[in-house]
């Protein structure tokens, strides 16, 4: 990876610059499995063209007592793509899609511990690979909503079925989506929002 | 038809002073999702030098870095000036690795640098806390009503 002049950095255009009175970020976090739809979902609300930030994780191979003195090693990049919403002058919202490993979440400081929350994107033709990112968050205390995206050709449960079969609490919200869609997305995050909303409120009126 | 269950988890209690933990042998890396394959790190190492992780500044992906003045100092390293460049405007650590096509951990390097000479002013994030700021939710719900 050569490092760019600055001759061919292609910067943010001119409508993508952020106003000098942005004085602080929030990030919320799409996170999901291969092929969900994440970078769909962050590119359908976003107001700059996704992008994506990469990072390297460089990891001794597998059975390293067996080869010591000979490591090998293999470096592999991982990308996630992100998007950004202003909120006002002073706030801007950043969206994450990211993977669903958690090995991976480790690589960006506080990916999630200082995420606002999560929206967790499943297919329902793979249901499965949802559980452990689920699993993982539920013992993080991140809070997180669930947004089926609606594939075509997806099978079609009912929603307690799903909750039952994803052992939601009844509290957390869980929503169809079409993440191809501004609205629909803009409406994913509008649920979680109004959740850390509810949650706020009860945790002061405790 | 029935879809397969999962099994709800719980928060997990931070360890209480326990041993180093060994980690799990991490197996290899299978999915890869976005760009094609990159060259090896070696490049980076001459690039930022031999930075210890403690040394880094403690910058989020979504940390606001503005440039301290218009103009990059004749002194800086190209990609120093053209760091400064993109953050004339202000402008997350996340943005300035898509941009310069780097990544995160060797932009917070660069970033170290440039905050230690007071060439750049960081804007800390807003981040998730005990207590939730019910004012700044509602602000971005605002926010999201008007897309």
């Amino acid at each position: 990876m050569d490092f760019k002049s600055s001759d061919t950095i292609t910067g943010p255009r001119a409508e993508d610059h952020l106003p000098h009175t942005a004085q602080a970020a929030v990030k919320i976090v799409i996170v999901g499995g291969f092929g969900v739809g994440k970078t769909t979902m962050v590119g359908s609300v976003s107001e700059i063209r996704p992008l994506t930030t990469e990072e390297t994780m460089t990891q001794a191979g597998v059975g390293v007592d067996d080869n010591y003195g000979s490591e090998s090693k293999t470096a592999t990049t991982v990308a996630m793509d992100f998007g950004r919403i202003s909120i006002t002058e002073q706030l801007v919202l950043y969206l994450f899609g990211t993977p669903g490993q958690e090995r991976f979440w480790f690589l960006w400081n506080g990916l999630f511990e200082g995420a606002l929350g999560a929206v967790v994107l499943i297919d329902t033709r793979r249901l499965e690979v949802s559980f452990d990112v689920i699993g993982r968050l539920e013992e993080r205390g991140v809070p997180f909503v669930v947004a089926v995206n609606d594939f075509p050709d997806a099978p079609r449960y009912p929603m307690e079925d799903l909750r039952a079969a994803l052992d939601l609490p009844e509290e957390i919200p869980i929503v169809k989506c079409d993440a191809r869609r501004r609205a629909s997305s803009r409406d994913v995050l509008m649920t979680l929002m109004r959740f850390l909303h509810s949650i706020a409120m009860a945790s002061a009126s405790a | 038809m029935t879809p397969p269950q999962r099994r709800r988890r719980f928060p997990k209690e931070p360890p209480e002073h326990s041993p180093e933990q060994i980690p799990d042998p991490a197996p290899v890396p299978a999915i890869r999702e976005g760009q094609g394959e990159t060259n090896q790190p070696g490049r980076l190492y001459i690039l930022t030098g031999q930075v210890e992780d403690g040394d880094r500044a403690p910058l989020d992906l979504v940390t606001l870095i503005v440039a301290s003045d218009d103009a990059p100092p004749p002194t800086a390293q190209p990609e120093q000036s053209a760091l400064l460049q993109l953050c004339r405007t202000p402008l997350s650590v996340a943005e300035l690795s898509a941009y310069l096509d780097l990544p995160f951990s060797v932009v917070t390097v660069l970033l170290t640098e440039l905050l230690a000479a007071e060439l750049v002013q960081a804007r800390a994030p807003i981040v998730r806390s005990e207590l939730p700021d019910r004012s700044l939710l509602e602000a971005v719900m605002h926010g999201l009503q008007k897309l």
